[in-house]
């Protein structure tokens, strides 16, 4: 029997919420500081009316659904689900004030793809945008990939059992720490000192390589936050092509590689433990996939003959290939090259890349690594036991932080959540393709968008229907929060109808 | 030394290869979706100068920006320095005419699309561009300002 959600589960659910958007609230705070840095005024006023609509909103949801019951697992992933819907409608505020967004519908997809770690772009002249716009536009990516409910979580609330739920809500099962609080604050210690060192290897690059100070700097910043958490949006229209640098493309890879590793993994390295990296089983596969499918797009990039020397081939073709495996964005490439210039092999590994992802408790999206992983290893499995003696006992492990007996419950989780994935990207190619786009550029564009990468081989952009721009924006919500806390929602609905 | 090869380069372009340069001034959006076209051609390209000018020894990146796409144009410093003012927030950019070699993957810059400009010419001068309060924005901000207010009030009656 389906059981009829009450009006107490909506109270509490509100609650929470009300507490998360205090919190998106105080976010805005730290763009109006940069606004008073650079003496922009209208920008400090956009957010301004971000900030009062967002504690507004906050205010009466905390004080209408007061309570101090905790949370259940359902009410814990609505809570995570509808915070992302909330964290885009009013961080689309001030971008949409700006007019920088041709439209509302706009200013959320921009919104959406920054929290969800995306990258995909209908900001218009870029390159004329405020410091405090495009400092909001990182900054959303730097929140969104350490998830908006660690935030809550490592600052606005105190120790609940309901943290946990939140924290598994918003795609995170692993635990670095014994305590959920202690791991989100542990994320955010790794974050804050890569930011200091990541930022300070670019702004001295910047200054290298010709730019002003003050740029280098805000750049560096900017750059760290979407690289290092993976989302790919730049401060400039022409993404990493801008800086026209061997040695930023080279601590941009760096930082997407660190931001494609498991949070778990750095706080084993920074630990000592260093041959966990060798001995993980996400950092093979990762590694394993890179080769091979570097592979596929080198030989296909070489069929073209677009890239005359090898160098560059390597160049080119790695760069795209991090940047999608990772799931961060970046391009050296124009959009409408990779349908112009690049053959559809090479198109072919950049959609496998995407779609498979960095490592679970990441920024990464997709359909990680460790899934991958133990795909590879029940299929090991099921080798064995067909070519061995059916008297014989086959038993697979995986080393992952330790040794881990594969199960069938593990098996069937991975293969779920992959299965989901690859719905999810042929939904958003199908959208695509029914707007009229060619079935490789719509699969592309839909497995970037699903998978929060960010690549775009041209089709994103203002022109796009309405319908593909809000199947993208689901998408980008969907392949963030791994499918569970968005179909909590459905099932809430679905109990409130059929339920008794 | 490099300067000299690469003026007279270009100028043996000019002179040996007139049918292959384009003197119809093209667009970011027709260079990038018919790069192989225009690959290793003189072409002309007029935007806004964008951002930084990187300058790189005797040489200087700039990207230049039509209003589509900006691309990056590799220029000699000297070139550079005629540009005054370059586009962001709180500036309008030269608009600018480039003459240079189009290169769909440059292979002197790791396969960047790029062009190498022989001349360059400003058409319309930049300069700094003054910000107007939004007097709208301010009004918005104080009404719900009161709303809060108001709002934020009744929150306290309630608790009690």
């Amino acid at each position: 029997m389906i059981l009829k959600p009450q009006l107490e589960d909506v109270k509490i659910i509100g609650f929470y919420l009300g507490k998360i958007i205090m919190g998106l609230a105080l976010a805005m705070v730290v763009p109006i500081f940069i606004s008073l840095c650079c003496w922009e005024i209208n920008p400090a006023l956009d957010f301004l009316v971000g900030i009062e609509i967002s504690v507004m909103l906050g205010l009466i949801l905390v004080c209408v659904c007061r309570t101090d019951k905790d949370l259940n697992w359902m009410q814990g992933m609505i809570v995570v689900s509808l915070s992302w819907v909330a964290a885009m409608l009013l961080g689309a505020i001030p971008m949409y004030l700006s007019g920088h967004w041709k439209s509302f519908l706009d200013a959320c997809f921009d919104a959406m793809s920054g929290f969800a770690t995306t990258g995909l772009v209908l900001v218009q002249d870029l390159e004329h945008i405020s410091y405090t716009h495009n400092f909001w536009r990182h900054w959303i990516m730097f929140l969104g990939g350490q998830g908006i409910v660690v935030i809550a979580l490592s600052f606005f609330v105190r120790g609940f059992s309901g943290a946990f739920k939140m924290y598994v809500g918003e795609a995170r099962e692993e635990k670095i720490l014994p305590n959920v609080i202690n791991t989100s604050r542990f994320i955010w210690l790794v974050s804050i000192v890569y930011l200091v060192l990541g930022t300070l290897a670019l702004g001295v690059t910047g200054i290298l390589i010709g730019m002003k100070p003050f740029n280098s700097l805000f750049h560096g910043v900017c750059i760290f936050m979407t690289a290092f958490d993976t989302g790919g949006f730049s401060p400039q229209s022409q993404s990493i092509l801008y800086y026209h640098s061997f040695a930023y493309e080279t601590i941009t890879v760096i930082l997407m590689v660190f931001g494609a590793l498991n949070f778990k993994l750095h706080y084993h390295l920074w630990a000592g433990n260093r041959k966990e990296l060798v001995r993980n089983i996400e950092t093979r596969t990762l590694f394993v996939s890179i080769v091979a499918i570097f592979s596929l797009v080198a030989v296909g990039l070489f069929q073209t003959g677009v890239y005359p020397k090898a160098i560059v081939l390597f160049r080119k073709g790695f760069y795209q290939l991090i940047s999608g495996h990772s799931g961060t964005g970046f391009q050296t490439i124009y959009a409408p090259q990779f349908s112009a210039d690049w053959n559809p092999l090479a198109l072919a590994g950049m959609i496998l890349a995407m779609s498979l992802g960095g490592a679970v408790c990441s920024t990464t999206g997709a359909i990680k690594m460790l899934r991958i992983g133990i795909i590879f290893k029940a299929f090991k499995e099921d080798l064995k036991r067909i070519i061995m003696p059916e008297r014989a006992i086959v038993i697979e492990k995986f080393h992952h932080i330790r040794d881990v007996f594969l199960e069938d419950k593990l098996v069937r989780g991975a293969l779920l959540i992959t299965v989901a994935y690859i719905i999810l990207y042929g939904f958003g190619a199908l959208v695509g393709m029914s707007c009229g786009y060619p079935f490789l550029g719509a699969l592309f564009e839909s497995t970037s968008a699903a998978a929060n990468v960010g690549l775009s081989c041209g089709i994103t952009g203002t022109g796009m229907p309405a319908a593909l721009k809000i199947t993208y924006i689901l998408q980008m919500w969907v392949g963030r929060l791994e499918f569970m806390s968005v179909f909590t929602i459905l099932g809430f609905i679905f109990a409130r109808i059929k339920g008794k | 030394m490099r300067k000299i090869f690469f003026v007279i380069l270009s100028a043996v372009f000019l002179v040996f290869s007139p049918g292959a340069a384009f003197s119809q001034t093209l667009s970011s959006s027709d260079l990038i979706d018919n790069a192989g076209l225009y690959d290793g051609k003189l072409v002309t390209f007029s935007g806004e100068a964008i951002g930084d000018i990187m300058k790189r020894g005797d040489f200087a990146w700039v990207n230049v920006s039509d209003g589509k796409n900006s691309l990056g144009v590799w220029m000699s410093a000297s070139l550079a320095k005629e540009i005054d003012f370059a586009g962001s927030y709180k500036t309008r950019g030269d608009k600018i005419e480039i003459v240079g070699v189009f290169h769909r993957a440059c292979p002197e810059h790791g396969g960047d699309l790029d062009i190498h400009a022989c001349s360059l010419r400003k058409i319309v001068s930049g300069g700094a561009v003054p910000e107007k309060t939004d007097f709208k924005k301010i009004k918005l901000s104080i009404i719900l300002s009161g709303v809060l207010f108001l709002i934020w009030i009744l929150t306290l009656f309630k608790r009690k």
